[in-house]
């Protein structure tokens, strides 16, 4: 087993029930729910074990619906609403039937995936408003795949790190083997069922750009760099059918000084709502003050992507800097805004111009970050119609904001089974997906936090126990 | 990558900086410990907020085999391993008197050293008083001991190291207490107090947040609280024997030693069979943690601490086994000079770290109590 899990020696030796392509929440999902029906399962995961489960590494939560207030969660969140969340989120791209499936399962995956040894805790600090409808990981998404894994290989299924797939044989639409790169050695595993989990191809720039363009080169990739798309491509090439468009995904704008991949969760900034963002050329383009944070966070990514060089500027003063979340890096500061423009590399002039255009249309109110206040600006395009208040104390601070990737939405259409459906709409024979890889059945566009990680869980465990299933047909 | 350009006094302060500006942006390890509570109530980490946050940690590796960014991650964060080397620094920062601090550099060599002059003082001293047939004759009788040394030099001498290694140790805590930056009334404020006894006396952030140490691997288990109970209660009853010993010497009249059945005897015997088992099952896991996780650089700190309670309680069991043969004036100069290098080098080895843990576990019950009422606010 040690040897197994480190080098490639003794590589894993089939014949497998179910082959588990991928090593993240999904992944580990499927391979514990498959053999725990019976089903002979071995994981391949293309990261060394300290990368193992890609972006679920770095996850804090998961969306479920309950009926009751729980110890950790404070109050009801009935199926009806979580779909409705998930209505307005998509703006109706989801698929009305997976959706609610999967919403009705994601209340037994509470009890669930607690029994397989993963612990929950309250909402973590500066967290509140998702204490009602989240339940977050102790620990973190690292702490809960640990808690997968020891469980999984407790129950006897092995695990081959360091083993990417390079190639899949597939007939007609049913799975025979894949061949996976173990070393400098080419190996050919064959199975009698297929869960594919992935990931999405968020890491995959050269992907990114063909639906993106040129500008997928200023973008940050927020985890895992394993995460290729590989396993989707050869998917498709074997003739499974898509759903999706290729440039959806959940894009946040972070900290422009953020590794290009794996910087994870501490890049992210949440003081958007306290100032006016800035292209670089000193213009605002969007309403700072929309909504609550928690439910426009998720947009800032395609807004700072549209940007000239895909790059802006969060500007805001001495007043703000200890009502949002710390994050990784400094503030860059300045003791006006000239001297901060000059150190941002913008033109000083046209910085200082925005901002009292910006001062000049704030209206008096009772600024309050706990609600939708009345502090709001009038006669300035685009507005800021809440949290509006000048920015005149110094010093002044800004933050470098780029789009960063989480993950892409372009899948394998799949049905209730967690199947895959083939382009001529007959389902696949023998071939499952979970996770990412299919979140787009469910996320046509736009996300709700923690809705990741229900997807991967809920379609893993459904697809493990359709895989043993269909392995002892 | 420097989160930020404070000054700090050393450069494990300054790596322990930016490993909570890291830590804070996160959070996700908020539920395993103190540590990450306490971390959340600031924004920024003097040289005092880290002192306190290093010997709240206490060590149980959790964070580390939970974090996204531990190494090889390029984020490198290492919060067991840092928070250890920054606890050390502090006990040498804040022994007392400063004259004393190089101890801490080669503690396990000086610990050893103390120890051996100790054993041997005691040996040189009752031979230099004593004829052939005193020290190496058959003493049954209650007094037994102290025809060996007079009770009252006896009580002299250890009373005064004891009363030593307490001020010493008082004005370290004093030192610490100061530089966190805690007022004194938080000390002496019961309900904090009596929370962190609480917490202390169970370890209860010896857990990984329910699980477990994750001591040898990311596979967590609870030996290492279960040693260290061994450990500490080991000691408290080797402490009571000797309070009740106290007590029947000046308020009954009775002299050691006393029957094996009697309540000073079966409270040192307890004590010293937990003082066997719990020191030695520490050391192993020591020996056998994560190297990624240790303070390479005191390991002779920790392991010199551990063999001198074990060393303590072996010469102590041998001696209540042998006290009626001939061996039992050379043990009893043995145990003696061990007891003497203990309680001498309490203020110069890892027995503060109880005291500062102690220390940081009251104030943050301080704070988290503040916090609640702040939040309910
Ligand atoms: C910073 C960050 C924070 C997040 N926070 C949350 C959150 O709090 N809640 C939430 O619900 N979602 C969150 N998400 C999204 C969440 O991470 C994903 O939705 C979820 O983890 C996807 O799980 P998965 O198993 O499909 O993919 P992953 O966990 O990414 O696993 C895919 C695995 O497939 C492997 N792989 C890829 N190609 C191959 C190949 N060819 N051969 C073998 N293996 C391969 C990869 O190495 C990887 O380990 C977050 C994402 C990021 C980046």
């Amino acid at each position: 087993m040690a040897a197994r899990e480190n080098g490639a020696e003794s590589g894993p030796r089939g014949p497998y029930d179910v082959l588990v392509i991928g090593g993240g929440n999904a992944a580990l999902c499927a391979a514990i729910s498959a053999s725990r029906d019976g089903a002979r399962v071995l994981v391949l995961e293309a990261a060394p074990r300290f990368y193992r489960g890609g972006n679920t590494r770095h996850t804090r939560n998961m969306r479920c619906a309950h009926d009751t207030a729980t110890e950790i969660l404070t109050g009801p969140y009935t199926e009806d609403e979580f779909f409705d969340d998930l209505l307005r989120v998509t703006g109706g791209q989801t698929d009305e039937e997976l959706a609610r499936h999967m919403i009705h399962e994601s209340k037994d995956m509470l009890n669930w995936i607690v029994e397989q040894g993963v612990r929950f805790q309250p909402s973590l600090g500066g967290t509140l408003s998702l204490g009602r409808t989240n339940s977050f990981f102790l620990g973190g998404g690292r702490s809960m795949l640990n808690e997968l894994y020891r469980t999984a290989e407790g129950l006897g299924v092995e695990v081959a790190y360091d083993s990417e797939v390079v190639a899949l044989d597939i007939d007609d639409g049913t799975f025979r083997a894949a061949t996976v790169r173990r070393g400098d050695a080419l190996v050919r595993i064959e199975a009698r069922a297929l869960v594919a989990a992935a990931g999405g191809f968020e890491a995959n720039i050269d992907w990114l750009k063909e639906g993106w363009g040129e500008v997928a080169e200023n973008f940050l990739i927020r985890g895992t760099p394993y995460n290729r798309g590989t396993v989707l491509k050869m998917l498709m090439a074997a003739g499974v059918e898509t759903i999706g468009d290729p440039t959806q995904c959940h894009a946040v704008a972070i900290d422009a000084r953020a590794p290009k991949f794996d910087g994870g969760i501490i890049t992210r900034l949440d003081c958007v709502v306290f100032g006016i963002v800035v292209n670089n050329r000193c213009e605002r383009f969007y309403d700072e003050g929309e909504d609550i944070w928690p439910k426009r966070y998720a947009i800032w990514g395609r807004l700072v992507a549209a940007q000239p060089d895909q790059i802006a500027y969060i500007i805001f003063d001495a007043r703000s800097l200890e009502l949002f979340m710390p994050s990784l890096f400094p503030p860059i500061s300045g003791a006006s805004i000239a001297e901060l423009a000059g150190k941002l590399g913008l033109d000083a002039e046209k910085l200082t111009a925005t901002v009292e255009g910006f001062n000049a249309a704030v209206q008096p109110g009772t600024f309050d970050d706990k609600t939708l206040d009345d502090c709001r600006t009038v006669g300035l395009s685009p507005p800021k119609t809440h949290w509006a208040r000048r920015i005149e104390t110094a010093p002044f601070y800004a933050y470098p904001v780029r789009p960063g990737i989480t993950f892409t939405y372009l899948a394998t259409r799949i049905d209730r089974e967690a199947r895959m459906r083939m382009a001529d709409g007959r389902p696949a024979r023998n071939m499952f997906a979970a996770g990412e890889i299919m979140a787009g059945n469910v996320l046509g566009r736009g996300y709700a936090a923690g809705i990741g990680m229900t997807i991967g869980s809920v379609f893993g465990r459904i697809a493990g126990r359709e895989a043993a299933s269909n392995a002892r047909q | 990558m420097l989160a930020n350009e404070r000054i700090h006094a050393t450069d494990t302060l300054a790596e322990a900086d930016r490993l909570m500006t890291v830590c804070n942006s996160c959070r996700y390890c908020e539920g395993l410990c103190a540590v990450f509570p306490a971390m959340e109530m600031r924004r920024s980490f003097a040289d005092g907020d880290l002192n306190y946050l290093a010997n709240l940690c206490h060590g149980c590796g959790a964070c580390y085999h939970d974090c996204q960014f531990s190494p090889p991650h390029e984020f490198d964060v290492n919060v067991p391993r840092t928070l250890a080397v920054a606890r050390a620094d502090s006990y040498r920062a804040f022994a007392w008197p400063r004259a004393f601090a190089p101890l801490f550099d080669r503690n396990g060599l000086a610990v050893s050293l103390i120890a051996a002059l100790g054993v041997a003082g005691f040996i040189l001293a009752f031979a230099a008083w004593h004829d052939r047939d005193v020290l190496f004759g058959t003493h049954l009788d209650a007094g037994a001991f102290y025809a060996l040394m007079p009770h009252n030099a006896m009580a002299l001498l250890f009373g005064g190291v004891f009363l030593y290694a307490m001020v010493a140790v008082g004005m370290g805590l004093r030192a610490f207490w100061n530089d966190i930056g805690e007022p004194a009334a938080t000390l002496v404020a019961p309900k904090p107090l009596w929370q962190a006894i609480n917490d202390a006396g169970r370890l209860r952030y010896l857990d990984g947040g329910g699980v477990g140490c994750m001591n040898e691997s990311d596979k967590p288990d609870d030996n290492r609280r279960f040693y260290h109970h061994c450990t500490f209660y080991g000691f408290m009853l080797c402490f009571a024997a000797t309070c009740v010993a106290t007590l029947y010497h000046y308020l009954l009249g009775r002299e050691a030693p006393y029957p094996i059945y009697d309540l000073p005897v079966l409270l040192g015997t307890a004590g010293g069979v937990g003082l066997l088992i719990g020191p030695a099952g520490l050391l192993a896991a020591k020996l056998r943690r994560e190297r990624i996780l240790v303070d390479e650089a005191r390991l002779g700190m920790d392991v010199a601490f551990l063999v001198m309670l074990f060393l303590t309680s072996l010469t102590g069991l041998t001696l209540l086994a042998f006290r009626e043969s001939a061996a039992m004036g050379l043990l009893l100069a043995v145990h003696l000079g061990v007891v003497f290098a203990l309680f001498f080098t309490m203020p110069y080895g890892k027995f503060v770290h109880g005291l500062y843990r102690f220390a940081a576990l009251v104030r943050y019950a301080r704070e988290m109590a503040r916090h609640g009422d702040d939040a309910a606010a």
